[in-house]
């Protein structure tokens, strides 16, 4: 609630101020700053462990040649290489996944009884670790792109089906209940006042299974995989090469906080309309 | 002007829910006429079935017993010549001020072209005082403007009956004022039928033409007052005698059935089983 009851017709602006947290008031630098420091720490932690002996050194590679074995992998391409394969199969298998989420959601969130009937099921499917059904995917749809697509819908699919219909059940009956006094046909009652409603739940369980995905991406690239950031990772443990490890790693690290940021900004511009909790 | 030919006319009605208290009856033979420009108030104890007599006229549920009939015809659904307005509000978050009072112009059922609904918009947005907040957002309006953008949007598809359940109740007493007038000032340029939910002995006498007092639960007729004061009216008709006498006469009977629902509701806490 806004904690300005006053008439006073000219107050929404500074309303719209108050919704504005302390970090947006910040000059742009300062921002930067903040959001650069705790990497600088993590990095200077990292420099530190390696100066305290030898031994350490040896098992962590120094920041540069981390970055000089990227710069390499870039020239050469294959670097590019793993990580197109790597975010095309995590798109491809989120998008999948949330995609056959949504009618299932809307399903579950609207019907009671199925809901009911459902979530022992989709509680006890959620539940199996994705790395532990690659010995069946293996079996059943063998080792190529599909299977390891397959990891990922299914890690996708169950997550974003609860955040979905949990969602979905919780919208308010008022505002289906004024659409109708106004009405509107179920069809128009669907379209109008429900999609817009459930949009931001989408969203959110869009974010939440991109997070799964990438998580789910090193396991479906044990498939026996040729291309990916996962088993670039594989390949190089097998040779000992720890810079090509960590570039494998902060690689995956930092394409999903590019994509998460995409997708808050994109969350932004589209459901900006919700309350905001203060 | 419009002013409404048909009534909604309760007969009888009886509403039962299983598992309530009283043997499961929220309602009990209410007989009720609404109709033909008039201001009626239902006031009684929170939690005494008043709400359901609001959702059987608006269609969002049916009697146990009994009819509840527009024009002869029984309320079976709602319908957009039966407006709505809720305590809270339900002004679609998603859409502006502007896109939430032509929400219902932009339906099957009441269509308008775009430039008639930019007329009826703009009419609205001045009369609300809401000119300025076109565009805005719900979510950067105060609650008293988010309830000014509830009630545009029922008046917005020109309904014969308003129906309001306590729609001042979540305002400030200062806000509650301001609407009071400016519903009365909306009242005498399009007159409907109004059924009004409230607690407030003061909203009701200064808002209607007729009272009617409800019973603790559950829920029957027990008063029904014609209120005497000529619209339209104003701030003065609060210090006549008239005005005094029937608000401490209201407030004794109100608060006579808010003690009986009161020692109900402990009763029913104690002894769960006579329930």
């Amino acid at each position: 609630m806004l904690k300005s009851k006053s008439l006073n017709l000219d107050d929404s602006d500074s309303a719209g101020c108050r919704t504005r947290s302390g970090f947006g008031r910040l000059r742009a630098w300062r921002r930067v700053a903040l959001l650069v420091s705790p990497w600088l720490v993590l990095l200077l932690i990292w420099s530190a462990i390696r100066m305290v002996s030898d031994k350490y050194a040896g098992l962590i590679p120094s920041i540069s040649s981390v970055l000089g074995q990227g710069y390499e992998l870039l020239l050469d391409g294959t670097l590019a290489s793993h990580w197109a394969a790597s975010t095309l199969r995590v798109l491809g298998g989120v998008t999948l996944g949330v995609l056959l989420a949504i009618p299932a959601g809307f399903a579950l969130g609207w019907y009671a009884g199925a809901r009911r009937v459902m979530t022992p099921v989709l509680n006890f499917f959620r539940a199996l670790p994705p790395i532990a059904l690659i010995p069946l995917m293996i079996v059943y749809f063998g080792i190529g792109e599909p299977a390891k697509i397959l990891v990922l819908v299914y890690a996708a699919f169950f997550t974003s089906v609860v955040v979905l219909y949990e969602g979905i059940s919780r919208i308010q009956p008022i505002y289906i209940n004024v659409a109708r006094t106004l009405g509107a046909s179920e069809r128009e009652l669907f379209v109008r006042v429900i999609l817009p409603l459930a949009l931001p739940h989408v969203l959110t369980a869009s974010r939440v299974a991109l997070g799964v995905g990438w998580m789910t991406l090193v396991a479906s690239e044990l498939i026996s995989a040729q291309q990916g950031l996962g088993s670039m990772i594989q390949i190089a443990a097998s040779y000992f090469q720890l810079e090509t490890i960590y570039l494998g790693l902060f690689s995956i690290g930092f394409t999903a906080m590019l994509m998460d940021f995409l997708l808050v900004r994109l969350s932004a511009r589209l459901v900006g309309w919700q309350e905001q909790v203060k | 002007m419009m002013t409404s030919e048909r009534e909604i006319q309760f007969r009888n009605v009886s509403v039962r829910y299983a598992g309530a208290p009283n043997d499961g009856w929220v309602v009990r033979n209410v007989s009720l006429d609404l109709g033909r420009g008039e201001f009626v108030s239902l006031i009684g104890p929170s939690g005494c079935g008043k709400t359901t007599l609001l959702k059987l006229a608006a269609g969002m549920s049916t009697p146990t017993q009994g009819s509840v009939t527009l024009g002869s015809q029984p309320i079976t659904a709602p319908g957009p010549e039966r407006g709505v307005v809720f305590q809270e509000y339900g002004v679609f978050p998603w859409l502006s001020v502007r896109g939430n009072i032509e929400f219902g112009l932009t339906l099957a059922a009441n269509r308008r072209d775009a430039a008639e609904r930019a007329v009826i918009v703009d009419k609205y947005l001045a009369l609300m005082g809401l000119g300025d907040f076109r565009d805005a957002l719900p979510n950067t309006l105060s609650g008293g403007m988010r309830q000014r953008v509830a009630l545009a949007r029922a008046y917005a598809v020109n309904p014969e009956f308003l129906l309001m359940d306590e729609p001042f109740g979540a305002l400030d007493a200062q806000t509650r004022l301001v609407m009071h007038d400016l519903l009365l000032d909306l009242q005498r340029q399009e007159e409907k039928s109004v059924l009004l939910i409230t607690h407030s002995v003061d909203e009701a006498l200064y808002l209607s033409s007729k009272i009617v007092l409800v019973s603790a639960r559950p829920a029957r007729i027990t008063e029904i007052i014609e209120v005497p004061f000529a619209y339209p009216r104003d701030e003065s008709v609060r210090a006549t005698s008239e005005f005094v006498r029937l608000h401490a006469h209201l407030r004794a009977r109100v608060m006579a059935e808010y003690a009986q629902q009161q020692r109900e509701d402990i009763a029913n806490t104690l002894h769960p089983e006579n329930r």
